[in-house]
């Protein structure tokens, strides 16, 4: 029974530097389900995936998004990753200086406090780190440098999923995670978010091509073009929309109108 | 013994009992060389972003005899240790490091007999050019005097400890000179420190040979009262093969000048050079160094950092010379700013004045605010903004910081910093 929603995003208008990106945007997620986001560049997946994290500059001018109940756009970033949202960035940033683990262990020991659970000490934290770096394949020696520093672009995208894997969230959002992984890389993430995957773990993922899809097969895929889903369906529609691409979506519309 | 008179501020040599003919006849060259070139203005380019009026309108006085208890911040940890209050002796813990042979650690007073004080007091600090360094010539109270002698490896480090201010009761100013020999082959550290409280005014001078071969790590840690004057001046010759590492932490201090003269002078010596100051409130650091490639085969590395919060200013300008001679030299210049806020300002000045074309030089510097996309991919793994903010400031200071190789100064330092960043709270 999968009565709860996780996420529920009703009529989103939002936008950056005044643009109006997201045009009427309605999606919800259920408590468990793996959803899709498909679409040509400039339909506004970064945007939406911004805008649920908290990005600033990124301004919701009309609608809501409600998660578990609470109004999300209401809290700042660290609040949201808090109650469980996690956003796998597109573009990871480097900060030289910050310790890979100090920065997890004082994430995940934020999020623990805020959800009452006890925090982590030094010890129990290197344990779980170091399961979970099993899991997307990196090398220990990673976790002592810097925040990405130095990384390649896929050791930055699993350092992302190795960042989820650590800190458990409720709703995961992948922002184009996939892009320009080679076949390892890919594999490694799908096999991240599917291990995350449970009846209380709701993943959003947010991509331009249906290779991931093939390796995590979400329950629902949608389209979006210009600042709206324009059609949902199972994960049928990922494949149908590699096959006839974009075009197709546009034709459509056009014809609708 | 010194007051402001009317029209201008002159002084009269100090003279200590015990004092050899040379040291006298020193202080009175460097009473008439401060007398004749009077405060530095900020006419002359190496101060045109420091004034010291608010320093030269005050009638400071010397006494040693008062101020506050000190504490060391290192514990037992030094090796040896000499604590001044207001220029004057207070503290004396040198009798185990002295057993060892190689060893010579004492008050500066005690030492003017040696053959090595004769050959090296006053040697490389200039007080024909620089006023602050003629007034402390004309006017020292005491320091430290660390000889080692050839071939000898100084496990540990020795600590100097200098307190300013606290129960004085009228402006006290203190005049430090200190001077380090270290001899051919051998291997020593430094710590210098400068705490106190309340309003008072630190003028140090500190000399330090590197013999040939020698290693000589140097710490100067400048963490004064908010009030506080600081003019503090390292001075560093190097022989042939010796290895220098100069590190300058300043946090302290309401007009601070640091002066960090570096003359490479042996063929094939190596220096590294590093700084951190780190501002907020109305403070004022001016950090000034030289380098001077004078022989061939040598190599330097600078890195200066500074943080800027408030209406706080900083100031570097750092000067590489490369003399005819020195060829090969391999010379490299950085200085890295952050701007915590829209009224703190910075002035970097990085130069290099090349006098041969067989050198690997350059140099460059940057100022910038914190990464707002660090920020927020901070913030959206859970890091509150202002735990956020601070792990960022303290990550672009930990350079610097974790490069110290004395775990005790580290960690002092770095708390220090961090409940530096702490009171930074104010935005």
């Amino acid at each position: 029974m999968k009565l709860k929603h996780m996420l529920n995003i009703k009529d989103l208008h939002a936008g950056i530097d005044g643009k109006e990106i997201l045009k009427g945007l309605t999606l919800h997620v259920g408590v468990g389900e793996v959803h899709a986001i498909m679409g040509p560049n400039g339909s506004g997946k970064s945007t939406l995936a911004n805008v649920l994290a908290g990005r600033p500059k990124y301004v919701a001018t009309s609608g809501t998004v409600t998660y578990e109940g609470k109004d999300l756009l209401a809290l700042p970033a660290e609040e949201r990753a808090r109650e469980g949202v996690f956003l796998a960035m597109q573009y990871p940033v480097e900060i030289p200086g910050v310790n890979n683990i100090y920065f997890l262990k004082a994430a995940l020991n934020s999020i623990r406090k805020h959800q009452g659970i006890e925090e982590l000490d030094a010890m129990e934290f290197l344990q779980l780190a170091r399961e979970k770096m099993k899991l997307v394949e990196l090398d220990e020696a990673f976790m002592n440098r810097s925040v990405n520093e130095g990384f390649s672009g896929g050791e930055k995208k699993r350092n992302e999923i190795f960042q989820m894997a650590v800190l458990d969230p409720k709703l995961a959002i992948l922002d184009e995670t996939d892009s320009g992984l080679d076949i390892d890389a890919l594999r490694i993430v799908a096999e991240g978010v599917n291990a995350l995957r449970s009846e209380k773990h709701s993943v959003l993922v947010i991509t331009h091509y249906q290779r991931l899809l093939r390796y995590l097969v979400p329950d629902f895929v949608h389209v979006l073009a210009d600042g709206k889903i324009v059609k949902s369906g199972g994960k049928e529609l990922a494949e149908e929309l590699e096959q006839k691409g974009y075009e197709w979506i546009e034709e459509e519309m056009a014809a609708a109108r | 013994m010194s007051s402001v008179l009317e029209e201008r501020f002159t002084i009269e040599p100090r003279s200590i009992s015990g004092e050899p003919e040379r040291v006298r006849r020193i202080r009175e060259q460097a009473a008439e060389r401060f007398n004749a070139l009077g405060w530095p203005t900020m006419r002359l380019e190496e101060w045109k972003y420091t004034s010291l009026t608010p320093l030269t309108n005050i009638d400071w006085k010397t006494d040693p005899s008062k101020g506050d208890d000190p504490v060391s911040p290192f514990g037992d940890r030094p090796i040896a240790e000499l604590i001044f209050v207001n220029g004057g002796l207070h503290a004396n813990r040198t009798t185990l490091a002295n057993e060892h042979p190689g060893i010579r650690i004492l008050p500066i007073r005690e030492a003017m007999e040696s053959d090595s004080f004769a050959q090296h007091f006053s040697r490389y600090a200039d007080y024909e050019k620089h006023a602050l360094t003629a007034l402390n010539t004309a006017l020292w109270q005491d320091g430290a005097y660390i000889e080692i002698a050839p071939g000898t490896v100084v496990e540990g480090f020795i600590h100097l400890l200098y307190i300013g201010g606290g129960d004085a009761g009228h402006p006290v100013m203190s005049h430090h000179r200190n001077l380090i020999v270290a001899g051919r082959g051998s291997q020593i550290t430094v710590v210098e420190s400068f705490f106190g409280k309340g309003m008072y005014f630190t003028n140090t001078v500190t000399e330090v040979v590197a013999g040939d071969g020698a290693v000589v790590d140097h710490y100067k840690f400048e963490n004064e009262s908010i009030e506080a004057f600081h003019i503090g001046t390292v001075q560093i010759h190097q022989e042939r093969a010796s290895n220098v590492a100069s590190r300058t932490i300043a946090i302290g201090g309401g007009l601070v000048r640091n002066e960090i003269n570096v003359a490479l002078a042996g063929e094939g010596a190596s220096l590294s050079m590093e700084g951190l100051f780190v501002l907020s409130g109305k403070q004022h650091i001016d950090n000034h160094t030289v380098i001077d490639h004078v022989a061939p085969h040598c190599d330097s590395m600078e890195l200066f950092k500074g943080i800027l919060d408030e209406n706080a200013r900083g100031i570097f300008d750092g000067r590489i010379i490369v003399e005819p001679d020195a060829v090969k030299t391999s010379s490299r210049q950085t200085n890295r700013n952050l701007l915590l806020s829209e009224t703190a300002v910075v002035d970097s000045k990085p130069s290099l004045e090349i006098h041969n074309d067989d050198v690997k030089c350059n140099h460059g510097s940057t100022i910038g605010q914190l990464d707002e996309e660090a920020l927020f991919y901070l913030r959206a793994r859970g890091i509150g903004e202002e735990d956020a903010r601070n792990l960022l400031v303290y990550a672009f200071a930990s350079e610097i910081v974790e490069r110290m190789k004395i775990d005790v100064v580290r960690e002092n330092v770095g708390k220090a910093l961090f409940a530096r960043l702490g009171r930074g709270e104010t935005r």
